[in-house]
């Protein structure tokens, strides 16, 4: 064994090789494989056109999240309520069909445990620190915030996942991302990413794995990191990690499919040994003092276009790189938006309060601190989408939901919702809307939509006073 | 998979920056249960339109694209990959790739070529009127100018491309190696084989009652 420090990236690499190829490549064991609706149909297909079978099925879980109407699923008396559209039917349906045919464990639309993919796994304990997970979903990297290695994949590698319970990859390189100072008064892990990636552009991240390291993220929740590590592919990394510790544990205990036992207390330790040993060496390094961050939004059409809600919308010109003036002019355009507008003047139609990114119950929590007592604006419609069954069972335990409903927004069934336009929940063309999400790509949340990221918080703010707003304006310390 | 060792043809001279997944097919194609047919869907929004690149008859079926930095991020979808070999294109040549995006290309025979900007910028200026050939053999790209620009491409994937190999029955032969390190970790990690799902919760467990 070699004494030379690791990353935590490196220790979890290691511990899953199983062969090295001659060029490098590595075959790499998969322990956790997270299956939806809209990107495993083919992968299915493909094992069936193929005479293959699942060779894990215990080490997968399939719930179905992308195309699901956020309105009622039963009627007053249980009854299943049908889905309008027959595509998303058809693949539902096929979901259901090919779980079934192949053994694998699958989360019903109407159970309890349902919900966005992201959140099920980690509320489930399916999610362990130290482990590989993947799923059909950019935003598999949510998973990074327990300490796993987690990342997207496309169909094809699905469909290899499943026939082999591996993957060929070559290895990242690593980048820190450190997170100092003190997070002022209505700044949440949301504003943290968004700074993020602001600072390290879209494509920063691009062919590394990140860690998040400093005191900020120490001190963060386990929702408030997988917020953070949610969005690390919005910053071009496919994983971004937070090294498991005392908060991790104290999440994990007791949860349904996290180990038990005598499991548990070898699962620990071993999970105590995985953090970057001190004087291990990252490929690059990012620091951030978070102690000046105001609350953050977009203002444009990708998400590393970000502003403080105290700011303008940004000129075009000022931008040094050609490229990034052409593609601002093109923003501004979709966006409908003026150069030198303070963005508290922006009116918005919409709130979105949901999606894998900000849809726990830290989350409800804070949007409901700033919706208490008060009510929606006028013309503004908004929704708030439980990330899971669980969630929103929590939720309501707390009376959340009837502060909402009570300030006007819609309490939905959890869902990936508006967040990616697949399923009825959209936004207009030209309206504009204030989102918890993870894009303001063009199109996004419908054709012609036009997208300001922001936390929960700020979506409420936003919400109750009809434009973008500072949520410290309207809560106090 | 096809084998792939030269893409030789027209290029659409686009130079597009953070081209995202949304961008190269909306979501509401994503509804599909099959591999076929997405290229009516490829860059609707920017085909909306007039006058856009994609429907211009100087480049219709062109097999390559030129794209600016980070071209693919955002969504996993593979099926951008699967609607930009619906539409024809086999090579995409860019500054940067997003990770997932161009993983998933390979996967479907389409060579995500990676040149430093200036190249681009020379490609772009070339491909208004002239041919462009990507070649695996050499690993260059060329033009009738006598422009060579040369590229570095991962050995595993340029054999995957060049031999038209199927992975899944690459890895599936290595099943010995699987299975003893599964043995591994049932001995060293053995909470890794894991609890099931709270079945109250589920509706429906597989093989479980």
């Amino acid at each position: 064994m070699s004494s030379q420090p690791l990353t935590l990236y490196e220790k979890i690499w290691a511990d899953h090789v199983v062969e090295r190829r001659d060029d490098g490549t590595c075959l790499i064991y998969i322990d956790r494989h997270l299956v939806h609706e809209v990107t495993s149909p083919q992968a299915f297909a493909g094992l069936r056109a193929n005479g293959r079978s699942v060779r894990r099925p215990d080490l997968t879980l399939a719930v179905p999240d992308h195309n699901l109407p956020t309105t009622p699923r039963r009627d007053a008396s249980g009854a299943r309520l049908p889905i309008a559209d027959p595509e998303s039917v058809q693949q539902l349906d096929a979901l259901k069909r090919n779980t079934r045919e192949f053994g694998i464990d699958y989360i019903d639309a109407i159970a309890a445990a349902q919900g966005i993919v992201h959140v099920v796994g980690p509320e489930q304990g399916f999610t362990l620190p130290g482990t590989t997970l993947v799923c059909g979903d950019s935003h598999t990297s949510a998973h990074g915030a327990l300490g796993a290695l987690a990342f997207g994949i496309g169909t094809s590698e699905v469909e290899h996942v499943l026939a082999t319970q591996t993957l060929l990859l070559s290895q990242s390189k690593t980048m820190e991302i450190r997170v100092d100072g003190t997070l002022g008064f209505g700044i949440t892990p949301k504003d943290v990413i968004l700074a993020i990636i602001g600072k390290i552009g879209a494509a920063g991240g691009t062919g590394h794995v990140l860690e998040y390291t400093g005191s900020i993220i120490r001190e963060m929740s386990i929702e408030g990191r997988l917020t953070v590590a949610n969005m690390s592919i919005e910053g071009g990394a496919r994983a971004g990690l937070v090294a498991p510790d005392d908060t991790t544990f104290a999440y994990l205990k007791g949860k349904p499919m996290a180990p038990k036992g005598d499991d548990w207390d070898r699962a620990v330790a071993y999970w105590r040994t995985l953090p970057t040993d001190p004087g291990a060496r990252y490929d690059r390094t990012v620091t951030l003092d978070a102690t000046n961050i105001a609350p953050l939004l977009t203002w444009g059409t990708s998400p590393e276009d970000v502003v403080a809600i105290t700011g303008t919308v940004p000129d075009p010109d000022s931008f040094a790189d050609p490229a990034k003036r052409d593609a601002a002019r093109k923003s501004l355009e979709y966006m409908g938006l003026t150069a030198g507008t303070a963005m508290q003047d922006v009116g918005i139609d919409y709130v979105f309060i949901g999606s894998c990114t900000n849809s726990r119950i830290e989350d409800l929590r804070a949007a409901a601190q700033v919706a208490k007592g008060r009510h929606v604006a006028d013309g503004v419609h908004a929704l708030v989408v439980p990330g899971s069954g669980l969630v929103k069972r929590q939720a309501e335990a707390e009376g959340l939901d009837r502060i909402f409903v009570s300030a006007g927004f819609e309490w939905r069934e959890p869902g990936c919702s508006m967040c990616l336009a697949m399923n009825p929940d959209k936004v207009p063309p030209g309206l504009r809307c204030a989102s918890t999400s993870n894009r303001n790509f063009v199109g996004r949340q419908g054709p012609g939509a036009r997208t300001h990221l922001v936390s929960p918080a700020m979506a409420a703010a936003a919400a109750v006073t009809g434009r973008l707003s500072d949520v410290r304006d309207l809560v106090t310390a | 998979m096809q084998p792939v060792t030269q893409v030789s043809g027209t290029a659409y001279p686009w130079g597009q920056k953070n081209v995202d997944t949304d961008v190269i097919i909306p979501a509401h194609w994503l509804k599909t249960v099959t591999r076929e047919g997405l290229g009516k869907g490829a860059f609707e929004t920017v085909r909306a339109k007039p006058g856009n690149i994609f429907d211009d008859p100087r480049y219709h079926g062109a097999p390559i694209l030129i794209a600016g930095d980070n071209f693919g991020c955002g969504s996993s979808r593979e099926h951008a990959a699967w609607a930009l070999a619906d539409l024809g294109i086999t090579a995409v040549v860019a500054p940067s790739f997003s990770d997932i995006f161009s993983g998933n290309a390979f996967k479907n025979g389409i060579v995500a070529v990676v040149l430093p900007q200036a190249a681009i910028d020379r490609l772009l200026e070339v491909a208004q009127d002239q041919p462009v050939t990507i070649d695996l053999e050499t690993m260059t790209v060329t033009t009738p100018y006598q422009d060579r620009f040369s590229f570095e491409l991962d050995a595993f994937r340029r054999q995957c491309l060049m031999e038209g190999l199927d992975e899944i029955g690459l890895t599936l032969a290595r099943d010995t190696a699987i299975s003893k390190y599964e043995a591994g970790v049932s001995e060293h990690r053995p909470w890794m084989s894991g609890e099931r799902a709270d079945a109250s919760t589920l509706v429906e467990s597989a093989g479980r009652t």
